[in-house]
């Protein structure tokens, strides 16, 4: 937990003012809203416990956890990037 | 111009915009030419971004009406409503939105000219043109020919005019839909069309046979798209490849004919989808090069033949990115990053980005492709490893789940954009 801390810590930090979203998180937003107000049946991240998040993507990289789509992009990502990725998405509200 | 002068007058862009006095004096000012799912997430990915930054949206329909899922209307499984989006919520993040045409700009002086004359500065413009039909490249298909046999790769009427020819059609009669060589609009949108009208025919019209004529030996999906007609729709849908014959070289509309090197095919529906080429203010721009197509950073989405002009979405030469709504936002919002980085003064940083296309082959079979990219070797190149289309031996239920999702993406990237 305290990993995940010093994370959302450094990216305040590197981040402009106003929350710029890291690499790929952007894109994410195709199919995972940037915001709780859109309404849509697709997997909500936002405010999500940033740990849930890296672990699901580190499943569905390794295939442990059953996919239709999400292993196939969750390949193309570093943990570095998932973890960036995954505090940004825990921070949007 | 030159290279030379090119790189002289980047500099020079780029020092102006680095100098403290020009940020303290007045607030950046960013002009989007065009709203769809590229433009309009860029404006507002721009105020989100930069609450400083004014932004000015140029787009003369009031209502955007979506390309994906604009098969499922065709097909009569949807309606055009659904399809279709206001700019209300554009507007409240403080966007400007001017409800007319871009008619010229001028990448010296930094301006754009508006339809009524009114010139408009900018210090960074985004064009997000889409595409435009190429109507000097078929011969014999000019927009009069459009009427008869419809397009449809802009939604809207063109999308109703081909349903209604289909209604209209009795049971027994022959289909034909004309497939564009490379690039264009939607890699696998003229696939998904055949399969979704194969589908209606099959319900509706069980006599009646559908025939693709292809420009190509090769498309997007092809092997998954190719299992599920034999499975789906034996006997009723035929693909007639290039190199069998199928490259339409010219059209008759006054007797509803497509001739090929091969013969005519005269048919009861005919849906020509033709070469295309960014929309036509790229070209006005400057941006466009001989293909038709805008050549772009693959970092920053800046043309390489214009500074402090970026371009994204269809119009955009975005090396393994389709032409896709969901390439188009995820280029919108990565150029939104860089334009607010260049225009207060920061260093953009390096971008990631995701397609996904979802494809139904029948109501309740959804297909995909998917790819991660970043900038290598002056291109958007494929993140090695990611991406790839849906398992070939999946089972139903797998195609079930994709349909679902694919609904699912429709409401969520319609609502990061216009919502």
């Amino acid at each position: 937990m305290r990993v995940w801390i010093a994370a959302v810590v450094v990216l305040a930090w590197i981040a402009p003012a106003s929350g710029a979203p890291p690499a790929g998180a952007a894109a994410c937003s195709g199919c995972h809203a940037a915001s709780a107000a859109i309404v849509s049946p697709g997997p909500r991240l936002v405010g999500r416990d940033a740990a849930d998040i890296v672990n699901a993507m580190q499943e569905f990289r390794t295939g442990k956890r059953p996919a239709t789509i999400m292993d196939r992009i969750a390949k193309g990502f570093t943990d570095d990037e998932i973890q960036a990725i995954a505090a940004w998405y825990a921070m949007q509200r | 111009m030159n290279r030379r002068k090119f790189l002289k007058s980047t500099a020079a862009v780029s020092a102006g915009l680095f100098a403290p006095t020009l940020i303290a004096q007045a607030a950046p000012r960013v002009v989007v030419v065009g709203g769809g799912f590229a433009g309009a997430s860029c404006a507002r990915a721009l105020r989100k971004a930069d609450p400083r930054i004014a932004v000015t949206l140029v787009e003369p329909n009031a209502t955007f009406t979506a390309c994906p899922f604009s098969n499922a209307v065709i097909a009569g499984l949807r309606e055009l409503k659904a399809q279709q989006f206001t700019y209300e919520k554009v507007t409240a993040d403080g966007i400007t939105l001017v409800r007319t045409s871009a008619s010229a700009i001028d990448a010296q002086a930094r301006s754009v000219t508006l339809a009524d004359g009114t010139r408009l500065a900018y210090d960074r413009l985004v064009l997000a043109p889409g595409i435009d039909i190429r109507w000097d490249a078929l011969p014999g298909y000019g927009e009069s020919a459009a009427e008869r046999m419809p397009h449809a790769w802009k939604a809207g009427e063109q999308t109703l005019l081909l349903r209604r020819q289909l209604e209209a059609m009795e049971d027994g009669g022959l289909v034909v839909i004309a497939a564009p060589p490379n690039p264009f609009r939607c890699p696998p949108g003229p696939y998904e069309r055949a399969s979704l009208i194969a589908h209606y025919l099959k319900m509706r019209k069980p006599r009646s046979k559908l025939i693709v004529l292809d420009a190509k030996d090769v498309f997007s999906k092809q092997r998954l798209f190719q299992n599920a007609w034999a499975e789906l729709y034996p006997g009723l849908l035929e693909w007639v490849s290039l190199s069998k014959g199928g490259k339409v070289i010219s059209v008759d509309a006054a007797t509803n004919t497509l001739v090929t090197d091969f013969g005519r095919h005269q048919a009861a529906v005919v849906n020509v989808i033709p070469p295309q080429k960014a929309g036509s203010i790229a070209d006005v721009a400057g941006v466009a090069d001989r293909s038709g197509w805008c050549p772009i950073d693959p970092a920053t989405f800046e043309s390489k033949q214009q500074a402090g002009i970026h371009v994204i979405g269809d119009a955009a030469i975005a090396g393994a990115m389709p032409k896709s709504a969901f390439a188009a936002n995820s280029q919108a919002k990565v150029c939104a990053e860089v334009v607010a980085a260049l225009v207060t003064g920061r260093v953009p940083s390096a971008p990631k980005l995701i397609n996904t296309c979802y494809s139904l082959v029948a109501p309740d079979y959804g297909i995909t492709v998917a790819g991660v990219y970043r900038p290598a070797d002056g291109q958007l190149a494929d993140v090695p490893g990611a991406g790839g289309v849906s398992p070939m031996d999946a089972p139903r239920a797998t195609r079930a789940l994709e349909a679902q999702y694919a609904e699912a993406w429709f409401r969520t990237i319609t609502g990061e954009v216009f919502g």
